[in-house]
């Protein structure tokens, strides 16, 4: 890679090569295109950036910092993990983020309600706590399955303010609550904005998000060179659903060639279509959402229903920004199973005390799977998440592990 | 000259405006449809508009949606939608028909498959919804090469420039989306519409069809008095709905309304 990346991708029209782009109904072709052009006036401007600054200071606690793994890498024999702690991050994931920066970018547009979907709840939180912040209306579209999976982020989006919108159609999780979210926005565009929950939706969305989130691959990098004898790692791994965490950490590396990137998916509990919600892994070309990506669809068409223990990857499509990275062949992606994702969950938790959540524990479970194979090099992760919100659910599925 | 574009004009030479209502293909199951678009045809309809069921329909609303879901159910996929299509079309040569939908199950069955088989089924106009011209990705050059006419929606936000581009790539008829919002809304402001309406004939010949909101018989005959076509939706998909379970009792619920509609649009 020639250098520059993200200077030159996306496109103006929000391509990455043949995927992204905006496939939108024409009810949303305006609103959208306020977006996209608020974006690139205000975003850059020093008044955005200064307050930005701030915020991921003084609010979110950021700089996060990296942690040396040192007992689940000995217990490996194997390459040095370390993880990239964004569970530090307030409110407990990478999802802050983006969502104080798009909260931002609607105040600076002078609209005073934030709409969005979650899956597992992280995005619903960290959106609840940026409209909190900044005294906006918050409506978060949420799967009744996942309300029920994920009381704990149902109960802080409630106090944060937020009116949580049940979805009850479909298989009522992630890819509903978009359809749900969407809906909304389209009754109301002029005084709210949709706030994505990840690097997918039409243009700017998965620019925009990924941009917000750059922030964790800038810091990352810098931080591994001061801790470390080595300027880069190894291998840089982060879970993909729709693929916000990745990008976020990928964005530090990408120019690098030296850095294998490792993005991993959900297998859930097998390869059969609605098992599992490894998009690119077993995905072809289509549109979902707005957007041209690698989509699960069955024979019809028609989206598919996916599975995934953990909630914040369970959806057909991907960001397109990965399905373009995956076809040139600049990040590779795998996929763990739920089982493999439980084994590392319960050994992070035990090895380090640190318990992750399901979503980032897919990455962790990759390191464990490969650090044997790579004696003496690194493996940085980034652990996205952290797992309050699944012990119920782990505890009463699965036990303790002992 | 098209089927769509024949049936505008025989409406034009008598003074009249054309009655479009829409069904989802398989709702509330995939026996009743064919009937159903029949009893449409002798209840006033001029033009029908079938929707392809489809799981994530994104500009749609609750009532839309939820009609998607009973068809899916029956795994009602775009071939099926075909072989209506062409059931309908060996007793009625003559109403055209528009399919609505959404991009992925077209591009799953392929582009130019899908116009060749649409042609030979009777399909005269094709709407999908999540397509903008600059995303064509060769659908649009397809289906330009084939019989069958694009329709495209138009939104009060749509500005000058995007009406003028619609323009020149729309055919049959142009699809004015009255209100603000998702399928199923209210609040229809028959001032704005004309003023619309009038800024978007500057721009085609075609004739334009006003959509979203139409629920009753009064609001069929007000906005028919300013638009070519009146294009009737969850008012009629709502009915569906209630009667699901007495699938044999919707044709004549549906034709109620419709000849209602009728009725008030030609008196008015």
């Amino acid at each position: 890679m020639s250098g520059h990346y993200l200077k030159k991708h996306p496109d103006k029209n929000g391509w990455y090569g043949e995927y992204g782009g905006a496939f939108l109904p024409p009810q949303l072709e305006q609103p959208f295109a306020e977006i996209s052009e608020a974006y690139d006036r205000i975003s850059l401007s020093a008044d955005f950036q200064n307050e930005l600054k701030y915020i991921r200071k003084h609010f979110q606690g950021r700089p996060t910092p990296i942690h040396y793994a040192r007992n689940l890498s000995d217990s490996l024999a194997g390459a040095r993990i370390y993880l990239k702690r964004e569970d530090l991050n307030h409110t407990g994931a990478h999802k802050l983020n983006h969502c104080m920066a798009e909260a931002l970018l609607a105040r600076h547009m002078g609209k005073q309600r934030l709409i969005a979907e979650t899956g597992a709840g992280q995005h619903g939180v960290a959106l609840a706590t940026a409209a909190a912040y900044f005294g906006l209306e918050c409506e978060i579209h949420m799967g009744e399955v996942d309300i029920e999976k994920e009381h704990p982020n149902v109960v802080r989006m409630k106090l944060l303010g937020a009116k949580v919108v049940p979805v009850s159609f479909g298989g009522r999780t992630l890819k509903e609550a978009v359809d749900s979210a969407f809906q909304s926005y389209l009754k109301d565009p002029v005084t709210s904005i949709y706030a994505i929950g990840s690097v997918v939706g039409p243009h700017p969305f998965p620019k925009m998000v990924r941009d917000f989130q750059r922030i964790v691959g800038e810091e990352a990098r810098a931080q591994f060179a001061e801790m470390t004898a080595s300027d880069l790692p190894d291998h840089v791994a982060a879970c993909v659903g729709g693929g916000s965490n990745a990008m976020g950490i990928f964005q530090g590396f990408i120019d690098e060639e030296e850095v294998t990137l490792h993005g991993v998916e959900p297998l859930g509990r097998g390869t059969k279509l609605g098992e599992h919600s490894a998009t690119i892994t077993y995905g072809s070309d289509g549109e979902i959402h707005g957007f041209r990506s690698l989509v699960l669809t069955n024979e019809d068409g028609q989206p598919a229903p996916v599975h995934s223990i953990a909630s914040g990857l369970d959806y057909p499509g991907v960001g397109p920004e990965h399905a373009y990275l995956h076809k040139i062949g600049r990040v590779l992606y795998s996929a763990v199973s739920d089982q493999q994702t439980l084994d590392a969950f319960y050994k992070l938790s035990r090895l380090e005390g640190i318990i992750p959540a399901l979503e980032s524990a897919h990455a962790v479970a990759h390191a464990i799977r490969m650090a044997p194979e790579h004696p003496g090099e690194s493996i940085l992760i980034n652990l996205s998440g952290r797992g309050d919100k699944d012990i119920d659910y782990v505890a009463d599925n699965y036990g303790y592990n002992v | 000259m098209s089927r769509i574009a024949g049936r505008f004009a025989a409406l034009k030479a008598e003074g009249r405006t054309a009655l479009i209502p829409f069904i989802t293909a398989g709702d509330p199951n995939p026996e009743v449809t064919v009937e159903l678009m029949h009893s449409l045809v002798q209840a006033g309809a001029d033009l029908i508009e079938l929707g392809v069921p489809f799981s994530d329909p994104m500009a749609d609303g609750p009532v839309i949606q939820r009609a998607s879901e009973r068809a899916l159910k029956h795994h009602v996929g775009l071939h099926h939608v075909l072989e209506m299509v062409q059931t309908f079309r060996a007793v009625d040569p003559d109403t055209p028909v528009v399919l609505m939908g959404y991009l992925n199950p077209i591009e799953v069955m392929g582009y130019q498959a899908f116009a060749e088989q649409a042609a030979a089924a009777g399909v005269d106009g094709i709407l999908v919804v999540d397509i903008p011209p600059e995303e064509g990705h060769g659908l649009l050059q397809t289906l330009q090469a084939s019989t069958l006419d694009q329709i495209y929606l138009l939104a009060p936000t749509s500005t000058s420039e995007r009406i003028k581009r619609i323009c020149e790539v729309a055919g049959g008829f142009v699809y004015y989306v009255s209100v603000k919002g998702v399928t199923g809304a209210s609040h229809l402001d028959l001032t704005a519409v004309e003023n619309k309406l009038s800024q978007i004939r500057v721009h085609t010949d075609l004739p334009v069809g006003v959509g979203f909101g139409i629920k009753d018989a009064a609001t069929a005959a007000a906005v028919g008095r300013i638009a070519d076509a009146v294009v009737v939706g969850s008012a009629l998909v709502s009915r569906v709905e209630a009667l699901a379970e007495r699938p044999h009792e919707i044709a004549a619920a549906l034709s109620e309304l419709l000849t209602d509609m009728r009725k008030a649009m030609d008196e008015a």
